[in-house]
């Protein structure tokens, strides 16, 4: 096994627990941490990516330009990254965080639809970054379909294809499976991305690197959607156990998940009754505050409407699925009373 | 095609034109007994007799194809997102432009979202609307994947110059479900200030009907939503409507409501146009 690189995402996926409320102070604070602790890339966006702020995902409180502006000032080493999600975010604003400082950019499409993203791969290569696919909702198809997906990124101009587990539904030999059918079929490299709704993200971690991952995410104290990712901290202590760390300080993340993100999170994502539904019923592990709030709004139980998502065969970034499916559920039990 | 032969109004096909000799498209065409042309849009050009051309190729060609159509005087119905005329959503502003050259039809999503953005608007001022079109895998072809950028943009647009939002924004999500979905959109309204909800409601259940006489499969899941969501404008109420858009089925599945519904929209705008040529005198639903 080879050390793989780590990518911090508490300032892209955490912005989900945060409902996009990061400040500039916290985001320099963060990228500070992170940075010193020798982390070389820290993904910072609205969590469903560039342009993300808006009614089905929740608004920004500070924009993403500026939060990006202060992760760049703020890092030595480590390099900025950003999400971009085509039909969400576009080439205009992937230019406009080009510009505030992103070195890196993470396209991503549902595991399915790989060939949206052709045009936003050719600007950023245009651009310069650094480029990433992300595959999301990747327990949704088998490893062959994925790795033929990830061909077609590859063909774009991808330097890395993640697996990505949005729902947090994957067991560690689905998640082997498919990080070797990338590695088998593309010769650039392969990433994990994980979500702890079933208990699994470092297992998870762990298999993929056995597969052979060359890159894998996590963040703070686990600070992401759903029951969170796999905890950056945790994966430096586990790598270094393996003789495998990358140069993370092991305990410096630990001190940067104690002391700067946990004092902030507004609750510690855990695999809870919600998040374990969101991971057996293999939805998308964002729904989870919204199911919430809906599920309240409609007297449902949350699980009602997350495995109802999950027959419906939502992908990311259908939230506004989920108000639709609370106006059937209470349509049918008006019926029934 | 299909949706002027079941019902061609004041209309006639003259002509289905392509550039392949060999698409399936233009041989089933003839198979119908309808003149079709591989010739492209000199086919088009040589036949005087053609007054409205609909035009569904794509934006770099149909640049080229509305100088050539406004020079020779054809009315042309943009299917494309190129723009070169006004935006145009039948119920909502076709009316004030019977006597251009060239109208766009911007988006199946705009299509389908912009009558109720706009039936807020007759009422109360819209700070904000923003749409989320999801629509089934299968019925996005490579154009729209190819330039899924476009979509945003102009839909977004329409949501400012047609429906009256201040400002606009709009999301598309590709859904693979098997069997496909149907096109659904969300649309989420933020009014500038206080208003009557009795009289949004009203006004969306008549523009629903209005649509309705062209799109028979457009409807809306429930009464509208009222929802208060913090905004960048502070705590307010966020009306949230649910559309879902059934395909005629004409000759493509039901599921490809978004296509249909720009297919009926040109054959409204083209039928439209047609009695507006022809002086034809009824009660027209712009």
């Amino acid at each position: 096994m080879k050390a793989p690189r780590v990518t911090d995402t508490t300032l892209r996926d955490g912005s989900h627990a945060m409902k996009h409320q990061f400040t500039r102070e916290q985001v320099q604070q963060i990228v500070q941490a992170l940075d010193a602790a020798g982390v070389p890339v820290i993904e910072v966006t609205h969590g469903d990516g560039l342009a993300g702020s808006s009614i089905q995902y929740g608004f920004s409180g500070t924009s993403e330009m500026d939060l990006i502006e202060a992760a760049r000032q703020s890092a030595t080493r480590a390099k900025i990254a950003a999400l971009l999600i085509p039909g969400i975010g576009t080439r205009q604003e992937l230019r406009e965080a080009a510009q505030r400082g992103v070195q890196v950019v993470r396209i991503a499409t549902h595991c399915t639809e790989a060939d949206i993203s052709e045009q936003h791969f050719g600007l950023a290569k245009e651009l310069g970054l650094e480029t990433v696919g992300f595959l999301m909702m990747a327990h949704m198809r088998p490893p062959e379909f994925l790795a033929e997906q990830a061909a077609l990124m590859e063909s774009y101009g991808a330097d890395c294809v993640y697996i990505v587990d949005s729902a947090g539904a994957m067991l560690p030999d689905d998640a082997r499976a498919r990080v070797r059918a990338l590695k088998e079929r593309l010769s650039i490299q392969v990433g994990f991305h994980a979500h702890n709704n079933l208990g699994l993200a470092i297992g998870n971690t762990l298999a993929a690197i056995e597969a052979g991952a060359d890159q894998v995410d996590g963040c703070l104290r686990g600070l992401g959607a759903g029951a969170g990712n796999a905890p950056t901290e945790l994966i430096a202590a586990v790598l270094d156990r393996l003789g495998i760390n990358p140069g993370l300080d092991v305990f410096a993340l630990m001190d940067a998940a104690e002391y700067v993100v946990a004092p902030i999170m507004p609750y510690q994502p855990i695999p809870d009754r919600d998040a374990i539904t969101i991971g057996y019923a293999g939805v998308y592990s964002t729904f989870l505050l919204h199911a919430r709030h809906i599920a309240a709004e409609f007297g449902l139980d949350p699980r009602e409407l997350l495995v109802e998502l999950g027959r419906r065969q939502a992908v990311a970034g259908q939230e506004d699925w989920i108000l639709d499916v609370a106006v059937d559920l209470a349509q049918a039990k008006q019926r029934v009373a | 095609m299909y949706k002027i032969l079941r019902d061609p109004g004041h209309m006639e096909l003259a002509l289905v034109a392509g550039i392949d000799p060999q698409s399936e498209g233009l041989a089933r065409a003839r198979s119908l007994g309808i003149p079709a042309s591989h010739e492209g849009i000199a086919a088009v050009l040589a036949d005087p007799e053609i007054k409205i051309v609909f035009d569904a190729t794509s934006a770099k060609a149909h640049v080229r194809h509305a100088r050539l159509l406004r020079e020779a005087g054809k009315i042309a119905v943009d299917l494309t997102p190129a723009a070169r005329g006004p935006y145009v959503v039948p119920p909502v502003n076709l009316g004030q432009h019977l006597d251009e050259p060239n109208v766009n039809l911007i988006t199946c999503g705009g299509q389908a979202t912009i009558p109720l953005v706009y039936a807020v608007s007759r009422v109360t001022p819209v700070r904000y609307a923003e749409i989320v079109s999801t629509v089934a895998s299968k019925s996005a072809g490579p154009g729209t994947r190819q330039n899924i950028d476009e979509f945003t943009f102009t839909t977004a647009r329409g949501l400012e110059a047609l429906g009256g939002a201040q400002q606009g924004k709009a999301i598309i999500i590709l859904n693979p479900a098997e069997p496909p979905i149907l096109m659904r959109n969300t649309i989420y309204v933020i009014p500038a200030g206080d208003f009557d909800k009795d009289a949004v409601v009203a006004s969306v259940e008549q523009m629903v009907a209005d649509v309705q006489r062209y799109v028979p499969g457009y409807r809306l899941k429930s009464a509208p939503v009222f929802d208060r969501r913090s905004t960048p404008w502070g705590e307010r109420v966020v009306i949230a409507m649910l559309l879902e858009v059934t395909g005629a089925g004409d000759f493509l599945p039901p599921y490809s409501g978004n296509l249909d519904i720009m297919t009926a929209a040109a054959r409204q705008v083209g039928e439209l146009f047609a009695r507006h040529l022809l002086g034809v005198r009824e009660e027209v639903v712009a």
